[in-house]
């Protein structure tokens, strides 16, 4: 890679008929940074992470990920990304131990790495007691701790987390993000969305889509100067959405999309 | 009382869902269920919307025995449960009248209930659930359980998943409702939401850790808070939690929330520690206490 960036995103796009639901963002992420990206329900935003992940492809503009380009080296995207999301992190009827043999043979570890990595994130998370329990038996803040380490097992340049906290108890999502912070101290890039503002504030900088845009980029300390407020829910209020009917002086949503 | 729960138990195989649940919520109240995922809220609404029966206790809605008179309160509470409760196949307005037939009414008769909501979704009538936002899906789901005119709304995490501007507008809605005389029991997993209730129950692993109104419960918090913050927040939260005297060291946004095991002590002596650890920018500060601090402390 020419400069420290891991991801590179220029003028990217998707368009569903006349829809856009991406319109033309660009950005950048830094070695080891930690980046949220958020955005109200229906911004756009999974649409443009799905095209990060490589997993579908752009309409127009470029992007690329750990030195791969989204259009011609998906696969290799896929290769060295770690993505963990609330819809699915792990298998319900595998047991911990299980789970990481299995995705570890998929990121293509060997037996004795996979054999490492296991004794190593099970002494880190300490699990010796449910190493071997199914993992739908576990309670959600500790699969979710598991799950992130996993997307980790093969070492990737950067991971992305989609929602990887929601409905968890307020320690272990702290518990949580200590371990990104871990994790970008190491030199990760940390790639995340949520819908807990606090967490924003976590991030080195944050970006909040818009309809299909993005209309702020910067860390939460300049966004809070920038808006005049407090924190950044109070950012994301201004920014997010025009008022609705329920809101005094409402305009209402014109506009649909996911 | 609107809703009275009295010893409540639950177990499933050797899971205790629930463990001895008491409380009671007035009528017109907004009553909030605070704790996250795995406390018991879903368990407990399913026992109190009479889909579940409960190995211990008894519990009444609108005066009615969950078990005995469950037909009727099935006729006067409305369900909006956690994740999904749509049809996916059918469209706004067809999801809509259908929940209204079945309650046998129409969606005429009781829309000004649910004018306020409609309207945001009302462009998209023809829309098929499966393909609405979130935040659209929500205002559809409450729109449903809201169609037959409810005494007693059940909202089991209606805001999970949502950005922060449809929960805000969310909430808004609920204290309109209240307005109305709809006495209302909402969970979430958000702390900052509980302070939106009239009176909150903190949930956590099946028991009921305080009753109180949100005001009440953050005063019963026995420590002073400081907010705590540096030029590199890894580094900080590690140099807290080797300080000696550290009880709590918990991120909350831009600053760290820091107790002390001692009473009174002095700022200047820790944030020497601090400087001394290599870390700049320092400030320490007194914060207010708030829900989610004390949620943790009573959790631990």
């Amino acid at each position: 890679m020419k400069n420290n960036n891991v991801i590179q995103v220029e003028n990217l796009s998707k368009i569903f008929g006349d829809f856009k639901a991406v319109n033309n963002i660009s950005f950048q992420v830094k070695q080891g940074e930690i980046f949220g990206f958020l955005g109200a329900n229906g911004a756009g935003k999974t649409t443009a992470m799905k095209m990060l992940i490589g997993i579908s492809k752009p309409s127009f503009g470029g992007a690329s990920v750990a030195g791969f380009d989204v259009y011609k080296e998906a696969e290799k995207i896929k290769k060295n990304i770690g993505y963990m999301s609330q819809k699915f992190a792990l298998y319900d009827d595998l047991t911990v131990k299980e789970n990481i043999t299995f995705f570890g043979g998929i990121y293509g570890l060997s037996r004795n790495r996979i054999k490492e990595k296991t004794n190593v994130l099970i002494d880190e998370l300490n699990l010796e007691e449910v190493a071997d329990q199914l993992v739908g038996s576990l309670p959600l803040g500790w699969k979710q701790k598991i799950a992130f380490s996993v997307a980790l097992l093969h070492n990737p340049k950067v991971v992305f987390l989609d929602e990887p906290t929601g409905g968890v108890d307020p320690i272990t999502r702290r518990q949580f993000w200590e371990m990104i912070y871990q994790t970008a101290n190491n030199g990760t890039t940390v790639f995340v969305t949520t819908h807990y503002m606090d967490e924003a504030e976590y991030c080195d900088r944050v970006s909040i889509m818009v309809d299909g845009k993005i209309e702020a980029l910067d860390s939460p300390k300049n966004l809070k100067t920038q808006f005049g407020v407090e924190n950044m829910n109070d950012v994301f209020l201004k920014l997010a959405r025009s008022p609705s009917p329920t809101l005094p002086e409402g305009k209402g949503e014109t506009e649909d999309n996911e | 009382m609107s809703i009275s729960v009295q010893h409540i138990s639950k177990s499933f195989k050797d899971i205790d869902a629930l463990n001895d649940i008491s409380f009671e919520v007035k009528k017109g109240e907004l009553f909030g269920l605070i704790g996250p995922d795995g406390a018991g809220k879903t368990t407990l609404f399913r026992i109190l919307t009479t889909l579940l029966i409960a190995n211990e206790g008894s519990a009444t809605v609108s005066g009615y025995d969950v078990v005995k008179d469950y037909k009727k309160i099935r006729n006067s509470v409305g369900y909006m449960p956690g994740k999904f409760s749509l049809y996916q196949d059918l469209t706004v307005e067809e999801n809509l009248t259908f929940f209204a037939t079945i309650f046998g009414t129409t969606i005429e008769e009781n829309y000004d209930l649910i004018k306020e909501i409609y309207v945001q979704i009302e462009p998209f009538k023809n829309r098929r659930a499966k393909d609405l936002s979130g935040g659209m899906k929500q205002k559809l789901a409450l729109s449903c359980a809201l169609i037959h005119k409810p005494e007693v709304l059940f909202l089991d995490e209606p805001t999970t998943g949502v950005d922060p501007v449809s929960r805000k507008e969310f909430w808004e809605m609920l204290k309109r409702l209240q307005e109305k005389g709809i006495t209302i029991l909402v969970s979430t997993a958000y702390m900052d939401e509980a302070a939106l209730c009239d009176r909150i129950a903190l949930i956590q692993d099946g028991k009921i850790l305080q009753i109180d109104t949100p005001e009440e419960i953050v005063s019963h918090y026995p420590k002073t808070i400081f907010d705590v913050k540096a030029d590199n927040m890894y580094h900080l939260i590690n140099a807290l939690k080797d300080y000696e005297y550290q009880y709590s060291v918990y991120p909350f946004g831009e600053f760290v929330h820091y107790t002390d095991k001692r009473t009174g002590f002095d700022n200047g002596e820790l944030k020497q520690y601090l400087e001394n650890k290599g870390l700049k920018n320092i400030i320490i500060q007194k914060t207010v206490t708030t829900i989610e601090d004390t949620f943790m402390e009573l959790a631990k």
